[in-house]
């Protein structure tokens, strides 16, 4: 057991229900441990003041903390310069910055946005509202039955009308890993920019953004053990620099008159109002945690619990896996006879078991499977074989009541 | 004491019979099961109520004064609730319908069921029957 990672996140020493509680719901969000909890309450204890313009030691220090979490950042996912680091709310917030600043600047109608049909809402909606504002049309890369893209498919797919293409990197509802680097080949042969949704991905996995040769990549802090309310959009710098700014007010400017506003240089052109300091501090510190334990380490751990359940799992009659790509990391989806998910999960909830049950905010490819939901179940790197056991006691006696 | 309120009181006893958790889910499954078959033309999507998760169909009729419910859902613990807002209501008339407050659900220790977070589409049918309820006394004070 990873006693000594467990230790470091007080919540799993609480009871739900007066049972233990497993958390199980990692792809949602994940717990936070001591060192980012005590960052948050550090910084408003210490330093807190508004940032970049104050000339008194408080601002000082507040930028400089907020500045150098950029540069970690950039350094944790090897952009080439902290000037392509834009802090956002999360993954959500860096899809729509995208789709709406790109979207003014090259979208219009004959044009097309590839995403795909295992996308989640968050990485269709922004471009669905980016084509109805400019005219241009939503294409979708197929999904196959194993949950993997119909690459295959791509080719026909990219053309000269191709503006962008928009793709997950880890699918949140099936785990799917996708060929991404092929992805971004592809569309570079075309001149096409590719933006992944690195919101599954970057928990588990080392992500590198000069080797992937990606325009954009968006994250968020909170599925990385990091506080809610912060995340990243990485974008190429020159491919920034000729977006429009995303939101207008303070920060994000150059000089203001009423006749005309000038804007401010990377990043700042895309921070309107007074970011989200204490936030992006904490997150710093998750980013250490992460770097700290190891990359390697919660890959392999995570690894052996997924082998683990899905072995246990099958021993079980009735079990229907959903998604069954090669490639998968993060998560389990699956279904128990005709029972209801939420059925499921609300019996487990009494256990003590948090899963998660439903759409997963991705309705288009569960319409694609012929189902409403699933059971996930998402691991992260404190999750314990003993807790596996837990839950599928639960499970057991959830499919017993149920029956 | 009313009939709602009555009948609220015979849910109370029976599940004041159990004191774990898990009895009394075993009852409202059993009641889920127990749920009369709704008739598979109101088992339509202009009868869904969307609940995200699990989905409820819910048909009324009025009938001498009375407003007759019938549903159903695909989930076998919000079957059981659904199982017992029928039992509650149906045969009600429109002003009982809406003069009911339904505190009998957190008394019985059920109340996360209409958590509006829980998106199960209950308290998206108790309004939906309540809105029945409306309609139904709107028609009947247009004609006497």
């Amino acid at each position: 057991m990873n006693r000594e990672i467990r230790d470091q996140f007080p919540i799993l020493g609480r009871e739900v229900n007066k049972r233990p509680l497993v958390y199980f719901d990692n792809a949602a969000t994940t717990q936070k441990p001591e060192r980012v909890i005590a960052s948050l309450g550090h910084y408003y204890r210490s330093m807190n003041s508004n940032i970049h313009r104050g000339v008194h030691a408080l601002s000082q220090e507040a930028t400089e903390a907020y500045e150098g979490v950029r540069k970690q950042v950039a350094q944790f996912i090897n952009a080439s310069s902290h000037r392509e680091i834009i802090f956002t709310r999360g993954t959500t917030e860096s899809i729509n910055l995208v789709a709406s600043s790109f979207g003014k600047k090259f979208l219009a109608p004959g044009k097309e946005v590839l995403i795909s049909a295992m996308e989640h809402h968050s990485n269709i909606v922004p471009w669905q509202m980016a084509c109805e504002a400019s005219g241009a049309q939503l294409k979708v890369i197929p999904v196959n039955d194993r949950g993997e893209l119909m690459l295959e498919k791509l080719p026909s797919l990219l053309s000269p009308k191709t503006a962008i293409v928009a793709v997950t990197h880890i699918s949140n509802a099936l785990g799917t890993v996708n060929p991404v680097k092929e992805i971004i080949a592809m569309a570079q042969q075309h001149h096409i920019p590719v933006l992944l949704d690195g919101a599954q991905a970057i928990p588990h996995m080392e992500v590198d953004v000069q080797a992937l040769g990606v325009d954009f990549y968006c994250f968020s802090s909170h599925k990385m053990y990091g506080p809610m309310g912060i995340g990243v959009l990485y974008g190429r710098e020159g491919l920034l620099d000729q977006l429009p700014p995303y939101q207008g007010g303070g920060e994000m400017i150059e000089k203001v008159s009423f006749e005309h506003t000038s804007y401010n240089e990377l990043p700042f052109r895309f921070e309107a109002g007074t970011p989200n300091v204490g936030d992006a501090i904490a997150f710093g510190e998750a980013m250490y945690f992460i770097l700290e334990t190891g990359y390697q380490k919660i890959a392999a751990h995570e690894k052996h619990l997924i082998e683990y359940t899905e072995e246990k799992l099958r021993q079980r009659e009735g079990i229907r896996f959903v998604g069954s790509a090669k490639e998968r990391a993060g998560v389990i989806s699956f279904l128990v006879n005709n029972i209801h998910p939420y059925d499921i999960g609300m019996i487990m909830d009494k256990f003590g078991i948090a899963v998660r049950t439903g759409n997963h905010c991705a309705q288009p490819l569960m319409d694609q499977y012929g189902i409403t939901g699933t059971i996930r179940i998402s691991f992260a790197v404190y999750n314990t074989t003993e807790e596996v056991d837990q839950a599928l006691k639960a499970l057991d006696k959830a499919i017993d009541m149920l029956r | 004491m009313n009939t709602i309120q009555q009948k609220e009181q015979e849910i109370r006893e029976e599940f004041g019979l159990f004191d774990d958790w898990m009895d009394k889910y075993n009852h409202l499954i059993e009641m889920g099961k127990d749920l009369p078959m709704i008739d598979e033309k109101y088992r339509q999507k202009q009868y869904l109520i969307s609940g995200c998760q699990a989905q409820v169909w819910l048909h009324a009729r009025l009938e001498e004064g009375k407003v007759l419910f019938t549903a159903d859902s695909d989930a076998l613990i919000t079957k059981g609730i659904v199982h017992m807002l029928i039992r509650i209501l149906s045969g009600e008339t429109p002003q009982a319908i809406l003069d009911a407050d339904l505190t009998f659900l957190d008394e019985i220790g059920l109340k996360e069921h209409l958590s509006p977070t829980r998106a199960n589409g209950l308290v998206s049918m108790i309004k939906q029957m309540k809105l029945y309820a409306l309609a139904f006394q709107a028609k009947q004070n247009k004609t006497p």
